[in-house]
């Protein structure tokens, strides 16, 4: 069964980076591109736990990297409303990096997709509701990996 | 239609570092109103970066990004003059496209 949910994610990776040629060769323009693109995975957007959000994106659990660091990311974060996070891979042919907030009522935050000539390295902020672990998942060359910071909040991000 | 996305890109060498700064709410469906109603889930799900036309960035996001999402990547193979274009879409459907050159 995992098997073939991890054979889905594969063939949804081949997608994409088809799609990406076909941008590249002006076949579309990059709004419609974007509607394609649809694969916002509901499913895995939606999971409430770590365990469900691995099992949605294909997978269990992958081994720890050193090869993956986060970067000017705090390890004390006064607002959890806007907690600088950065991902760097050093793994070659990355072509994905997701991030999870373990204690998040969606564990889920963001996933990016990094085309060939992009660097693996990408930084954005996020909300993080109370102290967590924050997980760093990358793909590279078709196999994941992963890395793990905690963050401790002294005030929450997703309080009324 | 959202206020505009401030972009900035800076090349050297050859690689182009591009941050953005979009605007948008980013309610998490969590948060209650003053009358003890949830306020629905408003947030950016999907963001993709042009150069030239060709994607260098595409994500997708959930409502734990940040409000007023931040973003910073970088891409080999750029030069002064190129086209850098952000779209992003919300998971109302609601969209909107900035464009910027590299100088």
């Amino acid at each position: 069964m995992m098997d073939m949910q991890r054979r889905d994610v594969l063939k949804k990776g081949g997608g994409v980076s088809l799609l990406t040629l076909v941008v590249a060769a002006g076949w579309l323009s990059p709004g419609e591109a974007l509607a394609q693109a649809a694969a916002w995975n509901k499913a895995a957007f939606d999971t409430k736990t770590m365990e469900e959000t691995m099992k949605a994106l294909g997978g269990s659990m992958p081994a720890q990297s050193k090869d993956i660091t986060f970067v000017q990311t705090p390890d004390i974060a006064e607002n959890g409303a806007v907690v600088p996070i950065g991902i760097e891979s050093k793994l070659p042919g990355t072509e994905s990096i997701t991030l999870l907030i373990e204690k998040n009522p969606q564990p889920l935050a963001a996933s990016f997709n990094i085309p060939a000539g992009t660097e693996p390295n990408v930084s954005t902020r996020v909300k993080i509701g109370e102290s967590s672990d924050v997980y760093a998942l990358v793909k590279a060359d078709g196999k994941f990996y992963m890395a793990k910071k905690e963050i401790k909040i002294t005030l929450g991000g997703c309080g009324g | 239609m959202a206020d505009p996305m401030r972009i900035r890109v800076a090349e050297r060498d050859g690689v182009v570092n591009v941050k953005v700064l979009m605007s948008h709410e980013m309610e998490t469906g969590q948060r209650k109103d003053g009358s003890g109603k949830i306020v629905p889930a408003h947030f950016i799900s999907k963001v993709t970066a042009t150069h030239q036309g060709k994607t260098v960035l595409s994500a997708n996001w959930g409502p734990a990004v940040a409000k007023n999402p931040f973003l910073e990547f970088n891409f080999k193979g750029g030069k002064k003059g190129d086209k850098i274009a952000v779209t992003w879409e919300d998971n109302k459907g609601e969209t909107r496209t900035d464009e910027t050159t590299i100088n």
